[in-house]
């Protein structure tokens, strides 16, 4: 009995943190933004509920233009840092030796030790007219006059695409790493070749990395703000730009919540397809890797 | 308005190990980049050694933001430009008006001090003083653009993808001063502010295959004017001067239809706690020889008498070569913002950034 007890109260006590901090840091947070984004704002200091928010976002095609964008970049950006760091993962779980496989690992996850606003920095110094590249192609009489490679949507999906590229990365290597090599001598012995391998038992195993990989990098990606402001040339609006215009500058708190519940309920309706579309569920794919 | 980096709010906490006696009091500046120098900060708690001063960096959009997420507490001592006391005070009460007696306000500019009193007076009570003034103007580099002089030069085809601006109300205030409109007068009928704003839209619209980039903050306008990458952008003059000592041939220029002038302010927050260890600091930093100190840092001239003499020698020269008599007298302040001005000008910056001009 008292064993039972103290047994419970275990549970309780580990289970403690991570309920008040859901609740605490995320849900109270949450429903205080709801509240605040079905306020209208009738005069200074008067406020009225309603939806009046959601309705400007729908009736304003700059807004929902700059979401549409977001949400496409951040497609391209998962698209490609799948198809970059699929061989990179592959390589790692299955042709490194066991001991370069912790070197290879640790060259991934060094970037992840400066902060985005360093890294983003990085490629500007990199990319701009008078920087690295422009610079070294002139040098060697490449290009007649210096380019400028930064301030254009390329440059923010490369900064993109290289800040997120690891989280697709480690759970990509946990699947693959999972495979028995058997499976692929099997794959050969019955005669198939390396595409037929591939797409018959390679992809298919590391399905649920693949799938939690591109949730994680579409997150991310949709919601990042640093990089596409640094990157971004005059035309790269990003909606979570649109957000902090809303709170910051135009005082808008109202319509700032509005529009961060509307890039919430976007990317999860986007996940939601890709999803179906995979004929994955959440259980076997994030909650598994 | 200047020397902040786009990236959010910097929080420096200058502490400095007080006497710990128990009366030890804390003054909780919420300030601009560079308006708190370490050397000013030391001297102060030196000569009020049971005051301890914090600092936290912001600037005017993230200052009010700040103190209406908390309805005016946190900070003993905001320094919000002239022209954000009125409409925040009135929308969101997040300050508490001024006791000027307190003040050493003969020492400062009459010129300024009644202006700021008159921007910021509601219900009979003063709510702010000046601190330091500065303007937004162009710059440019006279060894390539001798002739650059106003707004619209910005978008002048001769310098095709080698200028900048920043999108944020200054330069569509600029652009309709340089199309021969007043957008401060027009701030008593919104629906003419309208009408100009929608004029400034499509010529800056227009102007976005001129622009190379917009800047964000004081750092990257610096880069790409110091790497000649651009030959002249809308700036601060402060920023401008900051590269005048390292080229000479990059001046302020103020445009000919007038530079705009802006007085960063004291005010106190609503619950504020330290309203005694602030009207120290106010007057501590009034001080001719720490107006010194202060200018070599902000960049900005003070607001008291004869400050222009009391610039570091470096400013002096900067401020000369940039300013006339005649460009003093054209300079056109910063008028309140009323409430709703700055959701139109909003609507029109995101219409210039969503479009795809070039």
């Amino acid at each position: 009995m008292q064993q039972k007890d103290i047994k419970r109260l275990t549970l309780y006590l580990l289970f403690a943190p991570f309920v008040l901090w859901i609740f605490l840091l995320i849900l109270l947070p949450h429903i205080g933004m709801v509240i605040l984004s079905l306020r209208e704002k009738i005069a200074p200091r008067v406020y009225e509920f309603g939806l009046g928010n959601y309705i400007d976002f729908i009736n304003e095609p700059i807004y929902w233009n700059t979401l549409l964008r977001t949400g496409s970049m951040s497609l391209l950006v998962t698209a490609l840092a799948l198809i970059i760091g699929f061989p990179i993962a592959y390589y790692i779980a299955k042709i490194a030796g066991n001991r370069s496989r912790g070197g290879l690992f640790l060259l991934c996850l060094i970037p992840l030790w400066v902060s985005d606003l360093i890294r983003a920095f990085g490629w500007i110094l990199l990319l701009r007219e008078t920087g690295v590249i422009s610079t070294f192609l002139l040098s060697y009489g490449i290009i007649e006059t210096p380019i400028e490679f930064l301030y254009n949507d390329a440059a923010v999906v490369v900064g993109l695409v290289y800040t997120v590229i690891l989280f697709m990365i480690v759970p990509l290597v946990s699947t693959l790493d999972g495979m028995d090599n058997s499976m692929i001598e099997a794959g050969y012995n019955l005669g198939g070749n390396s595409f037929t391998v591939m797409r018959r038992i390679i992809i298919p195993y590391a399905m649920p990395g693949i799938v939690s990989g591109c949730i994680v990098v579409f997150m991310l990606t949709a919601g990042s703000y640093l990089t596409p402001i640094l990157l971004g040339g005059k035309n790269s609006s990003w909606f979570t730009e649109q957000i902090y215009d809303q709170f910051i500058t135009r005082f808008n708190w109202e319509s700032g919540a509005a529009f961060g519940f509307l890039l919430l309920a976007f990317t999860s309706i986007v996940i939601w397809l890709g999803l179906k579309l995979s004929g994955q569920t959440l259980a076997n794919t994030v909650a598994k890797s | 308005m200047h020397m902040k980096t786009t990236v959010a709010s910097l929080l420096a906490a200058t502490m400095l190990m007080g006497a710990g006696s128990a009366q030890a009091e804390t003054l909780r500046l919420l300030t601009w980049g560079s308006y708190a120098p370490e050397e000013l900060v030391q001297k102060f708690e030196e000569e009020y050694p049971d005051i301890d001063v914090e600092v936290t960096f912001s600037n005017n959009e993230e200052m009010i933001a700040k103190l209406r997420a908390t309805g005016g507490a946190g900070f003993d001592l905001a320094q919000p430009s002239h022209d954000r006391i009125h409409a925040a005070q009135l929308e969101y009460d997040i300050y508490k008006p001024m006791d000027l007696s307190k003040i050493d306000t003969d020492v400062m500019s009459p010129s300024l001090l009644e202006g700021v009193k008159a921007n910021t007076t509601i219900d009979g009570e003063v709510y702010a003083v000046p601190h330091q003034w500065g303007t937004s103007g162009l710059m440019a580099d006279k060894s390539v653009a001798p002739d650059f002089a106003g707004w619209d030069d910005l978008c002048d085809p001769q310098y095709k993808g080698k200028t900048s601006m920043r999108l944020k109300r200054t330069i569509l205030l600029g652009t309709a001063f340089a199309m021969g409109e007043d957008p401060f007068a027009a701030y008593a009928d919104l629906d003419k502010y309208q009408e100009i704003l929608d004029k400034v839209a499509d010529k800056l619209i227009e102007c976005k295959a001129n622009i190379k980039a917009y800047w964000k903050g004081g750092d990257d306008l610096s880069a790409m004017m110091l790497s000649g990458e651009i030959v002249a952008s809308e700036t601060w003059d402060s920023t401008a001067y900051k590269l005048f000592n390292q080229n000479e041939n990059i001046v302020f220029v103020p445009p000919k239809t007038g530079a705009l002038a802006w007085i960063d302010t004291f005010a106190l927050p609503r619950k504020a706690k330290a309203d005694d260890a602030a009207y120290k600091w106010i007057n501590f930093v009034l001080r001719p020889e720490n107006v010194t100190i202060m200018s070599a840092s902000t960049g900005a001239i003070a607001s008291v008498k004869g400050a222009k003499d009391l610039l570091p020698d470096d400013k002096k020269a900067a401020v000369n070569a940039a300013f006339t008599d005649a460009d003093i007298d054209n300079l056109k302040f910063f008028a309140n913002i009323p409430p709703g001005v700055e959701d139109m000008e909003g609507k029109t910056l995101e219409k210039i950034k969503a479009a795809t001009g070039g």
